[in-house]
């Protein structure tokens, strides 16, 4: 079940935001300072290179570190309407990339025509895969459908063993996700030469940082291709963000100091310049306008003067925005960084 | 009193440089170049720390290179070979000592 659907006083964003700015240690300086001290407060955005569209957050699993606390119990969703407009708001631009999450975007009834417009339009579509989607008796055709269109899958998987992924993302995960990867690999995907990219995303399987990004790509290519022979392009590395549900692991499991501490001290000035929020606009299920993904699920819309909301959308005034920024955000500048498409620098922390 | 190790004692390790800060300067200086990429990967190194922060009993290594471990990419079942080996040599070391106490015995012995 979803925090909401316990009702879990931090299925709240306010709660949450309570507690990123109250449990904080006096030598944890405000992130704002951090960025002003590398020269980068306010920070801006650079241009607008990625439409990311949160389509909803009902999901078919209920991972334990999930940003989005979606889950099976969740019911908000995009609708036909909103869809339409970030379709229009697409066309008016040359936004290159569309990248669509969820929860599990697939569940949504206007995912499919949403792929086919925005591919219509020229643009590259990702969508952010949860793998076991793939084989719901209701998404039998899905794989086919994304491999028709080029579609590029960035799909999650922690490990490259059962214990781990399983551990954050539901018993038998693991071994369902195998047989996704299987199956688009049958399909071209991952595949050398086919141009149907298949992505994988490590997220680490508690409180700690990710591994470096080369590394560990190295170790699941080799570890995958021989226990299980299958086959991805790419692997990106994500740090978990100290909020929703990996929060309220964190507080539960007496590591949130901890955890904040690692993130504040392992701040990177080079990191911190190239955030994906610089060029991203991502749009909420119900057409409200993000700084990003993890923004969406603080309910931290853009601010500063840019319009809230995609029937508004002013892709001037959007490519230019201050960013909003929060404690959360030690989670993409620790390190080498963390976007949703993995490492952002490529120097060691 | 409570207890002797203090989990939180850990990230105060800097304050050894107070009283001997060109020592302590030395030792970090070194300390990094010993743990950066070389001739062994980073995670390499990481599983013979948490190997030896095992056999020398060190929970502040213990822990540090748990976490070092997790972060560079290892898993427990690796982590736990690595504390096998470590023991291994440690019941070794003990057991290759038996040879002394069967020398002295010779010694003695008719």
């Amino acid at each position: 079940m979803s925090l909401v659907g316990v009702g879990h006083p931090l299925a709240s964003p306010e709660a949450q935001l309570r507690v990123l700015e109250t449990r904080r240690h006096r030598a944890w300086k405000p992130f704002e300072q951090a960025l002003a001290e590398s020269g980068l407060f306010p920070l801006r955005a650079t241009g607008i290179r990625v439409l990311q569209l949160n389509l909803g957050k009902l999901c078919n699993q209920t991972c334990r570190h999930c940003h989005v606390d979606a889950g099976p119990d969740r019911r908000e969703m995009m609708s036909r309407e909103t869809a339409e407009l970030c379709l229009a708001a697409l066309a008016q631009t040359d936004i290159p990339i569309v990248d669509i999450t969820g929860g599990a975007p697939e569940l949504n009834p206007n995912f499919r025509w949403l792929v086919e417009q925005a591919r219509a339009l020229g643009r590259h579509v990702m969508d952010r895969c949860n793998l076991t989607v793939l084989l719901l008796p209701s998404q039998a055709d899905l794989a086919q459908f994304l491999a028709r269109h080029r579609v590029e899958i960035v799909a999650s998987l922690p490990y490259y063993q059962q214990r781990e992924t399983d551990a954050q993302r539901g018993q038998g995960v693991f071994a369902k996700s195998i047989e996704a990867i299987r199956r688009l690999n049958t399909l071209g995907y991952g595949q050398p030469d086919s141009g149907l990219q298949l992505n994988l995303v490590y997220n680490p399987t508690g409180a700690f940082l990710p591994p470096n990004q080369k590394s560990i790509e190295a170790d699941f290519k080799r570890e995958l291709w021989r226990r299980y022979g299958v086959r991805f392009n790419s692997l990106y590395t994500i740090t978990n963000m100290p909020i929703s549900r990996f929060l309220e692991y964190l507080l539960r499991s007496g590591n949130y100091e901890r955890y904040m501490e690692r993130l504040v001290n392992a701040f990177n000035p080079e990191a911190a310049a190239g955030v994906m929020c610089r060029s991203t606009l991502s749009v909420g299920w119900d057409g409200t306008l993000y700084d990003c993904d993890f923004n969406q699920m603080l309910e931290l819309s853009v601010s500063y003067g840019a319009p809230r909301h995609i029937r508004d959308f002013d892709v001037a005034k959007l490519a230019t925005r201050q960013i909003r920024v929060g404690p959360h955000c030690y989670g993409c500048t620790a390190g080498c960084g963390s976007s949703c498409c993995g490492t952002i620098t490529s120097s060691a922390r | 009193m409570a207890g002797y190790y203090h989990q939180e004692d850990l990230p105060r390790f800097a304050e050894m440089g107070q009283c001997a800060p060109e020592l302590w300067q030395k030792f970090s200086d070194w300390y990094g170049a010993v743990f950066s990429e070389g001739a062994l990967s980073a995670r390499e190194k990481s599983l013979i720390a948490l190997a030896v922060a095992h056999a020398i009993q060190c929970p502040y290594c213990i822990d540090a290179y748990t976490q070092q471990c997790l972060e560079t990419g290892s898993n427990l079942d690796q982590m736990t070979e690595a504390v096998h080996v470590a023991a291994a040599i440690r019941g070794g070391a003990s057991l290759v000592h038996g040879l002394q106490m069967r020398n002295a015995a010779a010694k003695v012995s008719l």
